[in-house]
């Protein structure tokens, strides 16, 4: 698993974390129901820093980060983004919304529209770009993910990994400052999964600041600066790779690490 | 090649196989015969009793067609061409064929204008229908349910223009403040048509319709199959709108509007429509302030639309409901506020999803426009069991006029069902 990428030499001179806060989380919990989810979260991200959330199942991931842009909503806490407060105004959840990227497990790309639809629809509509400079960007963007040819198919026509590299794409469109992940490759096969980690590492490569939940520890050696281990809706460790991987502090880390690369 | 199995399991293909023709008397008519109508004994019997059945049928059917009798002035003049053989009496079609297509009471002389208006709606709705047509097109089918008002039941063209003006203030008001924020366009909207309609209803002028271009024409006096007509194509048309925001406001976070939503369709779905027309009839006039005369037809479509618009409602939620979430968070999380989410993601989905279902309900509805029969109003069915069946004439040829009525809904009925067959391949992208 971790050997995807050992082919690809890695560009890390605009990989740069600056002094700029991208995403402060403060003293964060969230119940569903009765079911504490999340635990006492405190989390602070700058602006290019690329950080990998792991954890076993079932231990908050994607609910911490469907937090970062309210598709969850949390009931203690304090969650700032890109300078804006996460509350319940949606005025600041839709600007929030349209700083920040996020790209799914199954795709969600929308099966009515063309490649090209899908990735110009929300510039069109929510950032008001003419038509014609938003089509000019989706191509660029699509070019970027290697899927120019495909502009005027429809999804259903595309392969997962294809799919999913739209999706990154459609994310990109709205220039996000931001992007979050929520296990990308997780649907996909081997050989397609490549394709994906390769378009998220260029990304990283340009200083795109990610919040990348994911079971591909190659991808977090190589490209995170930081790994963040969750467990039972708890931050438990967070380190450098090297450090994470080699010398894991606390027990369920290590635990979890011998489960996932112990074979 | 054949020692593989005897020998080793290893195998390797040593070329490729050339494609070659099928083996004959796998092809043609007789094979179809064979394999579809005979291929075993229950299946030839089962075929031959089906032949015999239609020719049972049909030898009673044809002659009583061909031998029709189409000239004639009453049954009784029928009955002596006949002289005793089976055969129609389709002169009552003949004779009676304005009254069964626009009643009995619509101005001869002005048959034109209802003939004008169905062109029109031809026209008119076959951009909506067909949308790789010009979009400019829609313009005048925004404008035809006025233009058809005014053809239809003539009078002062005053009062279509006040209406169109209403919806054009509406429409105004909700273009200009409905992108900053969707309540206060919407609600303006609503109430800047109110503000024109009751002005400009104050402003025209008593007695404007006795002299107008074209001779008014009472509701009460429309009638015959363009009366199903009028109705089904008003009620499909404010139904489908209407059944997209109830099924929405089923699903409204806010309990209010879901409660509202919740209890109309259920209301309304489990009373028979049938009820609804009686009440529509006689006590609908106690909703409304009692020296208005509001026009029976309007009230007829109040309720048919309300009854269809709850069903509709109803297939609309089944197809949000077999959306998948991520829809609705992929729409979310690029940023999308609800009404743009709704129109641009969730809804072309969910509608082309009931689509069958939403025809299943337009098609049901025409058909029972009929119903309007039993409140008296002279429809198709109404024409055909009032005047003309009670006539002397024409007394006891009930074959050849439901016949033909079930003819014309038939054709109806089977275009919007081929019609709908056609949308569905037609918006089959996904390929899942
Ligand atoms: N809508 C919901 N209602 C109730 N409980 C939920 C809901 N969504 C998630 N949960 C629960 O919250 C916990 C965390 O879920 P979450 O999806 O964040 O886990 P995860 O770390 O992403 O796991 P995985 O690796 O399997 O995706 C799980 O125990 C899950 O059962
Ligand atoms: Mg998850």
């Amino acid at each position: 698993m971790s050997e995807l990428m050992s082919d690809r030499q890695i560009d890390r001179s605009k990989m740069q974390v600056s002094d700029e806060v991208a995403i402060e989380i403060n003293g964060m919990n969230k119940w569903y129901g009765s079911f504490h989810v999340l635990r006492d979260i405190n989390l602070t991200v700058n602006q290019g820093e690329r950080i990998v959330i792991a954890g076993p199942s079932g231990s908050g991931k994607s609910t911490l980060i469907r937090c970062l842009n309210a598709l969850e909503e949390h009931q203690q806490g304090k969650i700032v983004v890109d300078g804006t407060e996460l509350s319940n105004d949606l005025k600041n959840i839709d600007k929030i919304r349209s700083e920040v990227g996020m790209v799914f497990q199954h795709f969600n790309l929308f099966p009515h529209l063309t490649i090209l639809e899908n990735c110009t629809l929300a510039p069109i509509w929510v950032r008001k770009t003419p038509k014609k400079e938003a089509e000019e960007r989706a191509m660029h963007f699509l070019e970027k993910v290697k899927i120019p040819e495909q502009a005027n198919k429809y999804p259903g026509m595309l392969s997962g990994g294809q799919q999913q590299r739209v999706a990154i794409a459609r994310s990109l469109c709205m220039m996000p400052r931001i992007m979050l992940f929520d296990e990308p490759t997780s649907a996909l096969d081997p050989e397609m999964i490549k394709e994906v980690l390769d378009t998220m590492i260029e990304l990283a490569e340009e200083g795109m600041t990610m919040l990348c939940v994911t079971h591909e520890m190659g991808f977090a050696r190589q490209v995170a600066n930081r790994v963040i281990f969750m467990d039972a809706g708890q931050i438990v460790e967070q380190n450098e790779p090297e450090e994470f991987f080699n010398n894991p502090k606390s027990d369920r880390t290590k635990l979890f690490l011998s489960q996932i690369l112990g074979h | 090649m054949t020692d593989q199995t005897t020998n080793s399991i290893a195998f390797v293909a040593d070329g490729t196989i050339p494609p070659s023709p099928p083996p004959a008397g796998e092809t043609g008519p007789i094979k179809w015969l064979r394999e579809n109508l005979f291929s075993n004994a229950v299946n030839s019997v089962l075929t031959i009793l089906a032949l015999l059945a239609i020719y049972m049928i049909l030898a009673r059917i044809l002659p009583w067609v061909l031998n029709g009798v189409w000239t004639t002035s009453s049954l009784a003049e029928c009955r002596e061409v006949l002289q005793g053989k089976v055969g129609a009496c389709f002169s009552v079609l003949t004779e009676r064929w304005n009254q069964l297509l626009y009643g009995f009471k619509y101005p001869v002389d002005q048959y034109w204008r209802p003939n004008l208006a169905l062109v029109l709606l031809l026209v008119a709705i076959a951009p909506v229908l067909f949308f790789d047509l010009p979009r400019k097109l829609l313009a005048f089918t925004a404008v035809y349910p006025f233009l058809a008002f005014w053809l239809i039941w003539g009078g002062t063209i005053l009062a279509p223009i006040v209406a169109l003006l209403g919806f054009a203030a509406g429409a105004f008001v909700f273009q200009t403040y409905g992108k900053s924020s969707f309540a206060i366009g919407f609600f303006g909207a609503i109430a800047a048509a109110f503000a024109v309609w009751i002005i400009g209803g104050a402003l025209i002028p008593e007695g404007a319709s006795d002299n107008a271009m074209l001779q008014a024409v009472p509701s009460r006096d429309l009638g015959g199959f363009m009366l199903n007509l009028m109705l089904g194509v008003t009620c499909v048309s404010l139904s489908l709108p209407l059944g997209i925001a109830l099924a929405l406001g089923r699903q409204s976070d806010m309990p209010l509007i879901k409660w509202i939503c919740v209890i109309f369709i259920e209301f309304v779905r489990g009373v028979p429509l049938i009820t609804l027309l009686f009440v529509a009839s006689v006590m609908l006039a106690y909703f409304f302030p009692p020296e208005s005369t509001v026009d029976l037809f309007l009230r007829v479509v109040i309720m048919i639309t309300m009854f269809s618009a709850a069903y509709i409602a109803e297939v609309i939620r089944g197809g949000l409901a077999a959306l998948p979430k991520g829809q609705y968070e992929a729409a979310d999380s690029l940023g999308l506020d609800y009404p743009q989410a709704m129109r641009l993601i969730i809804l072309p989905q969910a509608l082309k999803i009931s689509i069958p279902g939403i025809v299943n309900v337009a098609v049901g509805l025409f058909k029972d426009t009929t119903l309007v029969s039993v409140i008296s109003m002279f429809d198709l069915v109404g024409m055909i069991r009032g005047p003309i069946l009670a006539s002397t004439e024409w007394n006891g040829v009930y074959w050849e006029l439901l016949g033909f009525a079930a003819l014309l809904f038939f054709v109806v009925c089977y275009g919007i069902s081929q019609y709908s067959q056609w949308l569905e391949r037609r918006l089959a992208t996904d390929h899942r």
